[in-house]
């Protein structure tokens, strides 16, 4: 089985992000970069499936030339090639799903899986729209994947319990949390990847306009919360929750 | 301009609370633009939450019933939310961030060539405002494409209030045939309220140290009528239901008081509660990132104070 796998590089997910002064972006110094966490959990579904019944999977990443330590990553778990489409600037969503659209025409993979969301810019849409314009299903949240043949079966976290999809293949799954522990690199698989192929492409080779859709105008701070007071006992803290919560 | 165009969402044919938190924004988006507020109720059986809506003086509810409604999939809905949009002169579409909304709008987005905007906390008639990284930024953004599409992240807007009948009409829909197929749903039973719905949440994390410890969670919990949310880390675990996931990728509530206990306040945690108005956090780690926005602290071992803080307070109620 073909899997075509996506790999975000994102701000890392635990560093404290801050909006510049001007309001004008978010402050980049002394930020250090991830694979999107999610992805790197649709790269270990999809490389066990290739443990499982063989195949191959491909690992595509939009975005500027670092992205390719992204892709690396990607690799070194035991991924097989790369793909690269090189952008400068900012792309929506939606130019990364219609970049996709051409990916998949051209490599034609039995199965997209990807994150479900992008940690960044937290859109949540990419699985979603890929599939809205392929025409294909979509199996978003999952949190278990079972692959039947020229079917799968998904479970997905939902509000109020999991729901049990089935999907036609080619098919796209978004990656919950639970869907798997992501392994890590070794040595041996860093050392791999370095040899493994990476193409670079330019989103006119595949057509594509990236003129988003959405455009950011400007960014603000969350309003600020007071916080921080520590009260000395369980007494003052039933006090506090009386009169200034209104608890009981 | 155009109409909005607001998809209703229901829990077993009952409307879903946080549709109503959305309707206010659709209101609001409504005379920014000059627009009037459509809602459109998708599903076999249906037409009870229509009616419930109603009530709530929009222009019109729509209802589109058919066979093979019976189910969400997201293939059929996005199919006939841009056929109403397209008959309809809508030029937003939103609905509530919950997981359906999540699930269907970007493809209901990609149906009609539309951008969208995810988690939209308010709208001036040009840019939508709206969080980004776990909600420690906020981004203006500016949709370019003459029909718009957005979710509402419910706990920013109040639940609209009854205001008058609304004529409900019926549309036939055509439906794709679907690449995928409805098979079960594993529902997570409680008798607690739901976490986006609850005044009261009490939270638990690693710290509760197993799944029979939620108990003194859930007693707590149970003398406000609260609900009950873990972290990550105790979802992970297998202590508590995934959908009791508070934070970036779970959850986000806005309750009038949230305990925190026993977990530490991780950035991804603190994007699904830190609207709470009132914020109390019990760790025994008092550099625990919780206490700086909590609203009181008490750095304290759970398993001593907790069944002396619930006990302290069922006596105070009489309970
Ligand atoms: C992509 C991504 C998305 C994520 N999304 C979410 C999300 O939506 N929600 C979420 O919650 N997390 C999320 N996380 C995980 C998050 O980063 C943290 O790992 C998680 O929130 C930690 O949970 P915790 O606070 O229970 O555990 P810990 O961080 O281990 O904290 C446990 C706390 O319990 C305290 N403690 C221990 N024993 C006691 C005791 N006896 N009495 C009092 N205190 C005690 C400790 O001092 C400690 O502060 C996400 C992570 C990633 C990478
Ligand atoms: N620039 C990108 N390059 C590669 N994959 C991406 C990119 N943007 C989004 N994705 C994929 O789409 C998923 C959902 O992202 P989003 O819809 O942007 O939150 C991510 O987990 C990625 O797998």
């Amino acid at each position: 089985m073909k899997v075509l796998v996506t790999a975000k590089r994102v701000t890392d997910p635990d560093m404290k992000i801050k909006v510049k002064a001007d309001g004008s972006g978010i402050e980049l110094s002394g930020m250090s970069y991830k694979i999107n966490p999610f992805d790197e959990i649709a790269i270990e579904e999809a490389i066990r499936i290739k443990e499982q019944s063989g195949g191959e999977v491909i690992v595509a990443s939009i975005g500027g030339d670092e992205a390719q330590t992204e892709i690396r990553t990607g690799l070194a778990m035991g991924a097989d090639r790369g793909i690269l489409v090189k952008t400068d600037g900012d792309v929506d969503s939606d130019a990364v799903a219609r970049v996709l659209v051409k990916l998949v025409e051209k490599e034609r993979p039995d199965l997209v899986i990807m994150g479900k969301q992008a940690v960044d810019l937290d859109d949540n849409q990419v699985p979603q729209l890929l599939a809205g314009y392929l025409g294909w299903g979509q199996a978003c949240f999952a949190s278990k994947l079972q692959i039947n043949g020229n079917t799968a079966t998904v479970a997905r976290e939902v509000d109020g319990g999991i729901e049990t999809l089935e999907i036609d293949l080619p098919g796209i799954i978004s990656a919950d949390l639970r869907l798997n522990e992501p392994r890590y690199p070794t040595l041996p698989g860093i050392m791999k990847a370095k040899k493994k192929p990476l193409d670079t492409i330019h989103p006119a080779d595949l057509d594509v306009d990236i003129t988003p859709k959405v455009v950011v105008k400007g960014f603000s701070n969350p309003p600020e919360r007071k916080g921080g007071r520590i009260v000395a006992d369980v007494p003052e803290l039933l006090k506090a929750l009386k009169d200034e919560a209104g608890a009981f | 301009m155009a109409n909005i165009l607001l998809i209703a969402e229901d829990k077993k044919r009952e409307l879903k609370k946080v549709t109503l938190n959305a309707l206010t924004f659709a209101k609001q988006a409504a005379e920014k633009i000059n627009g009037q507020v459509i809602v459109l109720a998708v599903g076999a059986g249906i037409s009870k939450v229509a009616e419930e809506i109603s009530a709530y003086g929009v222009s019109k509810v729509i209802t589109a019933e058919t066979d093979g409604l019976e189910n969400y999939i997201a293939e059929t809905w996005s199919a006939v939310v841009a056929d109403v949009t397209r008959a309809n002169d809508v030029g937003l579409v939103c609905m509530a961030s919950t997981s359906m909304g999540k699930d269907l709008m970007p493809r209901v987005a990609a149906t009609l060539g539309a951008g969208m905007a995810s988690d939209v906390l308010g709208f001036d008639g040009a840019t939508f405002t709206r969080t980004m990284w776990a909600g420690n930024a906020y981004a203006n953004v500016e949709i370019t494409t003459p029909i718009k599409v957005c979710t509402v992240q419910g706990t920013a807007f109040d639940t609209a209030e009854k205001a008058g009948d609304s004529p409900v009409e019926s549309f036939m829909p055509t439906i794709p045939e679907a690449k995928t197929r409805f098979i079960g749903f594993n529902e997570s039973v409680s008798e607690r309220p739901d976490l986006t719905e609850a005044s009261v949440i009490v939270s638990g994390g690693r710290g509760l140290k197993g799944s029979e410890n939620f108990k003194l969670i859930e007693d707590l919990a149970d003398l406000f009528g609260g609900a009950v949310g873990a972290t990550r880390a105790a979802v992970d675990a297998g202590w508590m239901p995934n959908d009791l996931q508070v934070g970036q990728t779970g959850k986000i509530v806005a309750s009038d008081i949230y305990f925190a206990i026993g977990l530490s306040g991780a950035i991804q945690h603190m994007a699904g509660m830190k609207n709470s108005k009132y914020i109390i956090a019990i760790n025994k780690d008092e550099e625990a990132p919780i206490f700086e926005i909590a609203d009181a602290g008490l750095v304290a071992d759970l398993f001593k104070v907790l069944p002396e803080i619930t006990n302290t307070i069922r006596k105070e109620m009489g309970k």
